[in-house]
């Protein structure tokens, strides 16, 4: 018998010294030096796994079915084989995105949904809460245990207590103090806590270092090692029967169910997405962690079974609960000190989970619960308040006394009804819901929000109805009838033998029912229709994010003009205007800038600011929210990405139906190049390129158009549809071309261009050029001509540049010649310092005014009998940019209906000049 | 996830699409004859002009940039005709700059749209101004 | 990280391999009453293939490829 008061002082002290070592880990962190970024501490940290439901239900389980406790430790060691490819793709998506939570994983996957993100917080609260109870109830029993002993215990009688007078309730408020300190002590677009995770990792060595006391001290002290004790319990039947077939689990389909359900556990429990992405310092520590992680539970897992028998041995049968072994075997033998370490390890065991798995659960609540809400109550203007950093840690903290009062709140109801396992398996079952939506989500771009909010909700309703609901009945608080006989008597739909299946555990009874529905509904309607076109980007960016998204960074490609004064007001509204200034600078510094007010409002920026409120409120509000700021969009290219998309796509659809390929493919290939093309127009920062994006947009809305329209009209006859694809062939040809003229321009004038000037023989230019035109010309019926006086003097020139402007000329004459008997003439003539070549025309001609403005950018010569422009408006600018660099003239003679000649003059070099002027 | 609407026959106005760029037009008149629209088009003011006289529509999607006469003139001329004031204009412009969008609207214009323009957002907008009368003036 | 996808294929092969070991009808091999060294076979089969998949995963991860 302990006194009671030396236990909770010594619980308290525990709690204390996570205190100073969560204290000591975030000022480290403040000062730079983080004492969490090894994979060490990541892999303890993911211990966070191991809770009192391992510390101490284990040798429970272990005491009843043998080896059946194992696969809940076999499962993640496997799922830790595949961390390369399902782990390592999570964390880098969530450091893209900024991603904080499962919920909000789930939701920015299919198109930042809010829809998505609650459904999947509302289940995983409604999983948890259970969860957190056990180990609330946990804490609870190692009390009276350890008060009462060697009273036989009644398990969890605190539970009938008073709240005031019940340790378990200044427990869970303790760490909710704990949680809300560590937890929310700051908004931070990462929603990372070095503090806490270095107070989860020291928590993790504790009870490590506990159990495997306790079981060294069973194996050698109360036996002589793992033979002595095989050999005493092979003695009783009973006993002998748990080690042969693994006991009562020689049930091989729960064991396989329990594998996969741990499988999955290890990836979607909310506080094991916490600590292995969102707290996740460096993705290379997950390396190292793929080993370590499968080594721990390996060495909390070796002396359970030893434990389990030495206590059945040890005890009369049905005197002491098994559950309690690691405590009442060691205080059997007055070992004190070493009950007290397996106290304290049980206690960081069951404050580790309850402290992650809040925090976890209240970023959810907050981010992709509370604040979508809040957001859309348009009465209370939030969108306009100047700070809602208050108020979402505000909302945060008090998720948090909420989840935490809910698990204190179902240890009280429910805390007699079922065994620690039970409730465990019950949670488990719950986030494995998640799976299909997520691991689908990761690897098929075909999975649509549709698809995953029904999958989901139907995965769900089973499990509520085949797990939860027959768990009240078995606590009683619904009648029993409704597990034996089914809901209104029907025999079909008992909970627990869905359709009359039965011979299968509830737990596998029910991750079979609520598989099929999950996943049924979850292909079968991604598959009911297209993805919409933000579903496909997103798809896109988490499906092939080792392409889009090198380590360490998060470049996504959206050109706004929002200033750069709005996007830090915008910022500080959630994360605090001062942090938002220390957020900008940090920004100023990694762009490799002075200070915070040269920093540009570009792409880079507004998504910079986009992930940061992301941080704090969830991708999908963060995505609203800047949309309000950033309104005018000279050119999104987000935008573009998304109508480039979008528009691939309807050619990939079309493409199955009908087999034009090779023109489907060219307009692909020509939206891909501009697209690539767009990026590095991007980067050249010019105003000139504002001026340039009215012209894209042209073509870009063709495009944008009848892709949507193809998307959205499957019924569209073939003739149509290869129409309206020609159409976007033809106008993303366009886009590429203007494009790459505008970036042949932009270069040019800025100096940027290379240029190779050598020696050149103009005839074999200007032959070569007439060349390539001659087959234009002869389908449309006109003379080309090429004059050439005998002898031509070199030139020093860049040949293709010089042979850019001659095509250009060529081409614009082309398009001018609309006579029947349309005739273009190129001659050159040797001036005195330079040769001039023209390019003559009878076509059109051009009027006096608008041989002003042709050589303007985007002016373009109307066609007076269609008003149709032709040409890019770019061809003339450039081609006089050129000859200008060159050192020569280029400029028009014209007599409207009668043809235009163009001029353009190269210079000839001083001894050449001098040679001809002999 | 808007779909779009089942046709309501009631909903069936005449619109006049003015746009000079051919595809942009095409796309123009094949989505909104799919919503049971009496579609006419005109690629540039006059032409605009000769058909409004000739049968005044409901709604007018005008483009901006169009040759010769703009789409802020023609806007302008349409409200000063009597027997155009329960006509709708919607102006499509290429450039979202708000000044432009401000001009559009003082000249009394009733919407705008910015291209590249979403096929749905266009659709919900011509739906909305469809559906309420024009205010008397402003 | 991304190094050679060498590594990420001979870790799904090991949890391939683990998927055999840990399942029936390989785990009903070792379900009876037999113990070796005084430890009851199937115990003793589980926790060896778990220690030998974690040894193959140590090995494969910190193996440096050239």
């Amino acid at each position: 018998m302990l006194s009671g008061a030396l236990i909770v002082v010594l619980s308290f002290a525990y709690v204390g010294l996570l205190f100073a070592i969560a204290y000591w880990g975030d000022k480290r962190a403040d000062a730079g030096r983080s004492i969490i970024a090894n994979p060490y501490i990541y892999t303890l940290s993911l211990a966070v796994y191991c809770t009192s439901w391992t510390f101490y239900g284990s040798v429970g389980r272990a005491a009843t079915s043998g080896i059946g406790f194992l696969p809940i430790y076999l499962g993640p060691t496997l799922m830790a084989a595949l961390w390369w490819y399902v782990l390592l793709k999570m964390v880098r998506i969530s450091k893209a995105h900024r991603i904080t939570s499962i919920a909000d994983f789930i939701a920015s996957r299919y198109g930042k949904s809010h829809l998505l993100g609650g459904l999947v917080t509302v289940i995983a609260v409604l999983g948890i809460v259970p969860y957190i109870a056990l180990q609330l109830k946990a804490i609870s029993a190692s009390f009276s245990t350890m008060l009462q002993y060697p009273n036989t215990v009644a398990t969890g009688s605190a539970a009938s207590l008073p709240f005031l007078q019940d340790n378990t309730f200044y427990i869970a408020m303790l760490l909710a103090a704990f949680t809300i300190l560590f937890g929310t002590r700051h908004l931070d677009a990462t929603e990372r806590h070095e503090g806490l995770v270095a107070a989860i990792a020291f928590e993790s060595i504790v009870k490590l270092v506990a159990f495997i006391a306790v079981g060294v001290f069973v194996t050698w002290g109360m036996f002589n090692g793992f033979a002595d004790v095989f050999d005493k319990a092979s003695a009783s039947p009973e006993l002998n029967a748990l080690l042969v077939q693994g006991g009562a689990s020689g049930n091989y389909t729960t064991w396989a169910s329990l594998t996969v359900l741990s499988m999955l556990a290890i990836i979607l429990l909310p506080r094991q997405f916490q600590v292995a992405v969102v707290e996740n310092v460096d993705e290379r520590h997950l390396n190292k962690a793929i080993w370590l992680f499968p080594l721990y539970l390996f060495a909390i897992n070796i002396f359970v079974l030893p434990i389990a028998l030495g206590g059945l041995m040890h005890f009369p049968p049905g005197t002491v609960d098994a559950d309690t072994f690691v405590l009442t075997l060691p205080m059997s033998e007055q070992r004190t000190w070493l009950a007290l370490l397996a106290f304290i390890g049980g206690l960081s065991a069951a404050t580790g989970m309850v402290i992650v798995e809040t925090i976890a659960l209240s970023t959810m609540v907050c981010n992709d619960l509370v604040m979508p809400i809040l957001l859309r109550w348009k009465f209370l203007r939030l969108t306009e308040r100047r700070d809602l950093s208050g108020l979402l840690l505000g909302i945060r903290r008090a998720a948090i006394v909420v989840v935490l009062v809910l698990g204190y709140g179902y240890f009280h109801l429910a805390g007699e009804a079922y065994a620690l396992v039970s409730i465990g398996l019950i949670s488990f079952t719950a986030v494995a819901q998640f799976a299909p939506a997520m691991i689908g989500g990761l690897f098929w771009k075909g999975g649509t929000r549709l698809g995953a909010l029904l999958g989901l909700g139907a995965g769900f309703l089973v499990w509520l109805y085949s797990l939860l609901l027959p768990s009240f009945a078995k606590s009683g608080w619904l009648p029993i009838t409704f597990l034996t006989e089914g809901i209104f008597g029907i025999d079909l739909l008992k909970p627990q033998e869905l359709f009359g299946l039965d011979g299968l555990d509830d737990i596998s009874h029910c991750l079979f029912w609520s598989m099929i529905a999950n996943i049924g509904c979850y292909v079968g309607f991604s598959l009911w229709r297209r993805p919409t076109a933000t579903e496909h980007s997103q798809a896109n960016l988490f499906v092939d994010v080792f392409r889009h998204v090198a380590p360490g960074s998060g470049s996504r490609f959206w050109r706004g003009s929002a200033t750069v004064a709005d996007l830090q007001t915008l910022l500080g509204r959630f994360i605090g205007p001062e942090r938002a200034g220390e957020s900008f600078a940090a920004y100023a510094r990694s762009q490799g800038i002075q200070g915070s007010e040269q920093i540009a409002a570009n792409a880079v920026l507004v998504h910079y600011v986009e992930s940061q409120i992301a941080g704090a409120i969830g991708s999908a509000s963060a995505r609203d929210m800047v949309a309000s700021v950033v309104v005018e969009e000279p050119l999104a290219l987000d935008e573009v990405m998304a109508i480039i998309d979008e528009a691939s796509q309807a050619l990939a659809y079309s493409r199955q139906l009908e087999q034009k390929s090779r023109e489907l493919e060219a307009a692909t290939n020509e939206l891909r190049s501009a697209n690539q093309r767009l990026q590095e127009l991007d980067r050249l920062k010019d105003d000139f390129i504002s001026t340039v994006t009215h012209e894209l947009r042209t073509p870009l809305t063709s495009i944008r158009a009848f892709s949507e329209i193809l998307s959205d009209n499957p019924q569209l006859d073939a003739e149509q549809r290869a129409r309206f694809l020609g159409i976007i062939t033809r106008e993303s040809e366009r886009l590429t071309r203007l494009i790459n003229q505008v970036l042949d321009l932009a270069k040019i004038e800025s100096g940027a261009a290379d240029w190779h000037p050598s020696e050149i023989d103009m005839r074999e230019v200007l032959e070569d050029a007439v060349a390539a035109m001659s087959q234009v010309c002869k389908e449309r019926n006109i003379a080309l001509e090429l004059r050439l006086p005998e002898k031509l003097p070199r030139v020093m020139a860049d040949r293709d540049r010089v042979m850019q402007v001659v095509l250009n000329l060529l081409s614009n004459a082309i398009n001018f010649s609309d006579k029947s008997d349309s005739r273009i003439t190129v001659s050159v003539t040797v001036e005195a310092e330079a040769l001039c070549i023209d390019v003559a025309d009878n076509g059109i001609g051009i009027s006096p005014a608008d041989q002003a403005v042709i050589f303007e950018k985007f002016r373009q010569v109307s066609d007076s009998s269609s008003g149709k422009p032709r040409g890019s408006g770019l061809g003339l600018v450039i081609s006089r940019e050129i000859v200008r660099h060159l050192g020569g003239r280029l400029w028009v003679d014209s007599t409207p209906g009668l043809g235009s000649t163009f001029h353009f003059t190269l210079p000839l070099r001083r001894e050449d000049a001098a040679a001809e002027a002999d | 996830m808007p779909r779009l609407k089942p046709i309501e026959p009631a909903m069936a106005a005449r619109v006049l699409i003015v746009e000079d760029e051919e595809s942009i037009l095409l796309s123009l008149e094949f989505l909104l004859g799919k919503e049971g629209h009496a579609v006419s088009a005109a690629r540039d003011g006059a032409e605009a002009l000769r058909l409004l006289e000739a049968q005044p529509p409901d709604l007018v999607l005008l483009d901006v940039m169009l040759p010769l006469i703009d789409g802020f003139e023609l806007c302008r001329r349409i409200r000063a005709m009597p027997a155009l004031a329960a006509t709708r204009i919607m102006l499509v412009t290429a450039r979202g700059r708000e000044a432009e969008v401000a001009r559009g609207l003082a000249l009394g214009a009733d919407a705008y749209l910015t291209k590249p323009f979403s096929t749905r957002e266009l659709m919900e907008k011509v739906r909305g101004l469809l559906a309420a009368p024009r205010p008397p003036s402003r | 990280m991304n190094g050679p996808p060498l590594k990420g294929q001979r870790l799904v092969a090991l949890f391939l391999l683990g998927c055999l070991l840990f399942n029936f009808p390989l785990l009903s091999l070792f379900a009876g009453s037999t113990r070796l060294w005084g430890i009851p076979l199937i115990y003793l089969y589980v926790f060896v293939a778990w220690a030998v998949i974690i040894a193959l995963m140590a090995l494969i991860i910190e193996r440096k490829d050239h």
